[in-house]
């Protein structure tokens, strides 16, 4: 055998990989601790009062990157069920499933936020914008993935049908997104794209930042809470009784 | 022995397990009124809830009978699998040489001439209940004829996630309705454009567009929920 040959699949193992995870996780759990507190200090101390939403506009500090993972996470986590699927492997579903309370919890707190900040700006705690209730079905996307889990006991039959029921889900967020702005829109534009930002610079820097700690805070929350999945699910194995001695 | 194997159509096939379907629910008439009875209930509570006044029932109509539509198709989701699969005769099915899938197609169908088609056809009265006219009448019993064969694609992946799964009936709701949004949204949006002068072409073929990508996909997603499910 070539000694120079990596193993991709050295990883794909429950055992493997609870160690690679033990490692990784602290890593990423630092840099999001030390990301956060730069991203909080720009956008407090740093980042210019907006000339027409003055200070109330900093929640968008929380608000954007909340959003945003809770979007991305959703195709991370049908991208983990698809794999699982077509490889039959047992570590993606784990993966997808220690993925699907964090995006949960964005979904959450991008709906929170952006009401606290819709109060002042719209005056009104809620309006049936198309950005809204789309972030509030992908909620519910979310809480039925998470439902199904829960109701299945057998784990591998769990994850297989909550990975069907994430294509599926993948499938349609596109559909959705897009058959509910036909229904109308009051939200404001995206104020960053492709083309340039329509923010000041330290906003901007503040933002970036942020949308970089919740990344970094994801990675370590999912790492950490695959060790429990794979610890719980081989509890009756030799390995496990040594590595929690 | 050499007994040579009968090779069947997929056709005949499709067509046996149609006829079937059907024949088991006109034999438990029960299950196929009970969710028409339900329909009529919910679209006559929320005048009493909101009050009788015209304008706001004439406005809110086809929003309404959507919805009661939506929650009355569900109704009867969780039957489509789970008595075969308590008698096995889902495990032959899995195990025919047929494509699961097309067995699936024709489970679906059946589930739409016994619980979609009476809903399309009850529709009118509501209507009447609501004080819509002649034209919104027939815009809306349109969209619901193109609208529930989806409703039952779509909720055939729940049926099979869901087989003998505890507590599957509230699950199924959690799992489907989020799904059935956009059908809503341009059935029950027909109607409201017409009202407002805008043509209905838009809304009619995202209608067939959704029948047509769910006709093709569903059957694929139910087969291989459905064995996961029988594992």
């Amino acid at each position: 055998m070539n000694l120079r040959e990596i193993h991709w699949f050295k990883f794909a193992s429950p055992q493997n990989f609870y160690f690679l995870a033990g490692k990784m996780w602290p890593w990423f759990a630092a840099l999001a601790t030390v990301l956060m507190l730069v991203g909080l200090w720009i956008s407090f101390f740093v980042a210019p009062i907006d000339a027409q939403q003055g200070q109330g506009y900093r929640i968008i500090f929380v608000h954007v990157p909340a959003s945003q993972m809770s979007m991305f996470i959703y195709l991370v986590m049908a991208g983990w069920a698809g794999f699982g699927l077509a490889f039959n492997t047992r570590l993606s579903g784990m993966m997808a499933s220690a993925l699907a309370p964090t995006g949960a919890l964005f979904a959450f707190l991008s709906l929170i936020t952006g009401s606290l900040w819709g109060k002042p700006m719209w005056g009104a705690w809620w309006v049936w914008d198309a950005r809204l209730t789309s972030e509030l079905i992908l909620l519910f996307l979310y809480l039925g993935f998470l439902a199904l889990q829960a109701s299945i006991d057998d784990p591998r039959r769990a994850d297989k049908a909550c990975a069907v029921l994430a294509l599926v889900g993948a499938v349609n967020v596109p559909i959705i997104y897009f058959s509910v702005k036909w229904w109308n829109t009051l939200h404001q534009g995206a104020s960053v794209s492709m083309k340039g930002s329509a923010m000041a610079a330290p906003m901007l820097a503040g933002m970036l930042v942020m949308v970089f700690a919740f990344w970094m805070y994801t990675i370590a929350i999912a790492l950490l809470r695959v060790r429990s999945i794979i610890l719980d699910r081989e509890r009756h194995t030799e390995w496990v009784k040594h590595a929690v001695e | 022995m050499n007994t040579p194997i009968a090779s069947i159509g997929i056709g005949t096939v499709m067509l046996a397990i149609l006829k079937r379907e059907i024949a088991l629910g006109m034999r438990q008439k029960g299950e196929v009124l009970t969710p028409l009875v339900f329909f009529v209930v919910v679209a006559s509570l929320f005048p009493l809830g909101v009050g009788a006044e015209t304008n706001l029932l004439l406005r809110m109509a086809p929003g309404v009978l959507w919805v009661s539509a939506l929650l009355a198709a569900m109704l009867s989701l969780q039957r489509m699998f789970s008595t075969d699969y308590a008698d096995g005769s889902l495990e032959q099915m899995v195990l025919s040489s047929t494509p699961l899938g097309l067995l699936v197609l024709s489970k679906a169908l059946a589930h739409f001439l016994l619980s979609g088609l009476p809903l399309v056809l009850v529709a009118p009265v509501l209507g009447l209940q609501f004080g819509l006219d002649s034209r919104a009448m027939g815009i809306l019993v349109l969209t619901l004829l193109l609208g529930t064969p989806t409703l039952s694609l779509i909720g055939s992946i729940g049926a099979a996630l869901t087989l003998g799964v505890r507590g599957a009936g509230v699950l199924l709701s959690l799992l489907i309705l989020p799904l059935y949004i956009p059908v809503l949204i341009f059935g029950a949006g027909a109607v409201e454009a017409d009202a407002a002068g805008l043509g209905i072409g838009g809304h009619l073929s995202l209608l067939a567009a959704l029948l047509v990508l769910s006709l093709f996909f569903s059957p694929l997603a139910t087969a291989a929920a459905l064995r996961i499910s029988l594992e």
